[in-house]
């Protein structure tokens, strides 16, 4: 084990030629260290789910990749897929936004908690009898008889719950949450992040958590990357990113967001947000910015270190938000 | 006493043996802002499609303007005169627009269906109320593929007010929207009832969002109401434990996802023992009789 847990550098995603080779992302970099929670924020378009889903070698089909994007020191972008096969198995899991459509409906829960297990050569009555006890750990009560039921015969929660432990399987080090609580309820969706948490502190995984919720992720996460159009423009810890939020997207963001704790209504982000493709020169965010300045259209800001923040704003400096 | 916008009373719906919503009654002043809350099942998207008549209640009355509006409509006229009154904004714009048909045909369909109007005086109310909604000619004569999510919920906005409603139904209205445009909505939402006196039927699961759209809140439980009030007063202090949880579950710093999953374990064993009853729960507080202007000057 050589380097760290996840490390992406300068990630650049090109959809199929064809059409046209539309960008989707340009020059990602992030990282996540053994047993940090990190979580990945940006509205539809930002590119954040095309991130969470490369760590696994899921990219569009037809889709180049440049740049790099490591696991443990190995790159994916150039594994075999023998390789590859054994590493979702094992080394890094993910969990999607719906589990009503990622869990194949005409199987039962026990095929579905134990295929990776089965794959990997464990024989069927083992890979069952650790199925019963991941399911008892993510809190499904008779365990034994849920392995032969259906998907349709548990709710969305349920349903999320059984998700968690079909991904905990192969007892990986990182975990991958693709907006793992947006379908559901809010106090099932507490109730599905304590058992997420709890779960990752005690088996010191690492997780990479996409939201499109600024709120939610600074609740379970140590360090937090903003996406825009493709790009990250800002990244800091949970507490910084509320307290001195550096991007004049990032601050955008926390304004609009309706707070339970002030009396200051929300304020829309004018415009709308785009992708990549759609992007002009120079920063994606300019055409929204309150701070624009006619620099901003000329040339992508690049990445600076303000105070232990990384922030890609031409006006960084200047600029405090509140 | 001023007449309510709507009112209703003891409105009751089963399906088979299930009880979605019972004994449910409240009211909205003409230009209040009421929001309906509570999760997946706990009857509030019934409700609401009881109020525009798009299930059928068992038993209950409801009151638009003053008219009673329980018994099935018998014509034409009169199912075109109660759906004037109370308007449906759906939660996602992707399935609630018909892909086929351009934005201003959309806007004039109601205006076709409710006015006898010439083509040029529909027209002119059609511009009206995409303006209204901060859309142009651009969008007009776009179909709903060429829009984005946001534009989309202004169009059904727009087509939502065409009838000149007393109520309009939010039905998770923002929720599909990304948090910047949402925002922008919001503000558009309480320009339109400044401006227009329409009022605002919320309903959501979102209590950050209720804070800031609500004058009341209804939450609901298993069909029932637990607890109505003020939104400002039940938020600062709840009274049931269901409403406590759902305050408790909303992410901010500080968060405890662990407890709130043991509160709602033992909500729910407690209820299952003595189930939320109308008459036990009922009066924690009442929506008051009138709007919040003259409650002040009552006060």
């Amino acid at each position: 084990m050589t380097g760290r847990l996840l490390e992406i550098e300068k990630l650049t995603v090109r959809l199929a030629a064809g059409k046209a080779a539309r960008p989707i992302l340009g020059g990602v970099s992030l990282h996540v260290e053994r047993g940090e929670a990190v979580g990945l924020v940006g509205e539809s378009g930002s590119g954040k789910s095309v991130t969470c889903r490369s760590v696994l070698g899921l990219l569009p089909e037809g889709a180049s990749a440049s740049g790099s994007l490591r696991v443990n020191g190995e790159d994916i972008l150039t594994m075999s897929s023998t390789r590859l096969r054994e590493l979702r198995r094992r080394d890094v899991s993910m969990i999607f936004q719906d589990p009503r459509a990622s869990i194949n409906p005409m199987r039962r829960i026990g095929d579905f908690v134990t295929e990776g297990m089965r794959a990997g050569g464990v024989p069927q009555k083992d890979a069952l009898k650790r199925a019963e006890e991941l399911l008892e750990s993510v809190g499904i009560r008779e365990p034994g008889p849920a392995l032969h039921r259906y998907p349709h015969e548990f709710s969305g929660g349920m349903l999320q719950r059984v998700m968690i432990a079909g991904a905990l399987a192969g007892g990986p080090r990182l975990l991958l949450a693709d907006e793992p609580t947006t379908a559901l309820d809010v106090t099932t969706q507490a109730e599905v992040v304590s058992i997420l948490t709890r779960l990752r502190a005690e088996r010191d995984m690492g997780m990479l958590f996409v939201t499109h919720d600024l709120e939610l992720a600074a609740a379970i996460c140590d360090r937090i990357y903003v996406m825009y159009a493709g790009r990250i423009v800002e990244a800091q810890s949970a507490e910084g990113l509320f307290g001195r939020p550096r991007h004049p997207y990032t601050s955008g963001l926390l304004a609009a967001t309706p707070r339970l704790e002030s009396d200051e209504p929300p304020h829309g982000v004018p415009g709308r947000p785009v992708s990549l493709a759609e992007a002009p020169d120079g920063c994606a965010f300019a055409a929204r910015c309150a701070h624009v300045r006619p620099g901003c259209t000329e040339r992508e800001p690049v990445h600076r270190e303000i105070d232990g923040a990384q922030v890609a704003c031409l006006r960084a400096e200047e600029l405090i938000h509140d | 006493m001023t007449e309510h916008a709507l009112e209703v009373e003891g409105l009751r719906k089963t399906f088979g043996d299930h009880v979605a919503v019972d004994g449910v009654s409240f009211s909205l002043p003409p230009g209040g802002s009421l929001a309906i809350v509570g999760e997946s099942g706990s009857g509030k998207t019934t409700t609401a499609r009881m109020l525009v008549g798009l299930e059928r209640p068992d038993a209950g009355r409801i009151r638009v303007g003053g008219r009673d509006r329980s018994h099935v409509a018998r014509g034409r006229a009169t199912r075109l005169a109660r759906a004037r009154e109370i308007q449906m904004v759906f939660q996602d714009p992707y399935l609630s627009l018909d892909p086929r048909v351009t934005v201003a045909a959309c806007v004039e369909e109601p205006l076709r269906l409710h006015f006898s109007m010439s083509p040029a005086e529909r027209r002119a109310r059609r511009d009206e109320l995409l303006a209204r909604v901060g859309l142009g000619e651009r969008e007009a004569d776009a179909l709903p593929r060429r829009l984005s999510g946001g534009q989309r919920q202004r169009v059904a906005i727009a087509r939502a007010l065409a009838t000149r409603p007393k109520v309009l139904i939010l039905d998770e209205a923002t929720a599909a929207l990304d948090v910047s445009i949402q925002a922008q909505i919001l503000d558009l939402l309480a320009e339109i009832r400044r401006d227009t006196g329409v009022g605002y039927l919320f309903v959501t699961h979102n209590l950050a969002l209720v804070r800031h759209v609500a004058d009341d809140i209804l939450v609901l439980y298993q069909g029932r109401v637990v607890e109505t009030g003020p939104t400002r007063e039940v938020l600062a202090a709840p009274e049931h434990p269901y409403t406590r949880l759902l305050l408790h579950s909303v992410p901010r710093p500080g968060w405890d996802p662990a407890r709130i999953a043991a509160d709602r374990r033992a909500l729910a064993a407690a209820l299952k023992e003595t189930p939320p009853s109308p008459a036990s729960a009922d009066p924690l507080r009442h929506v008051p009789e009138t709007n919040s202007t003259e409650r002040s000057a009552a006060q």
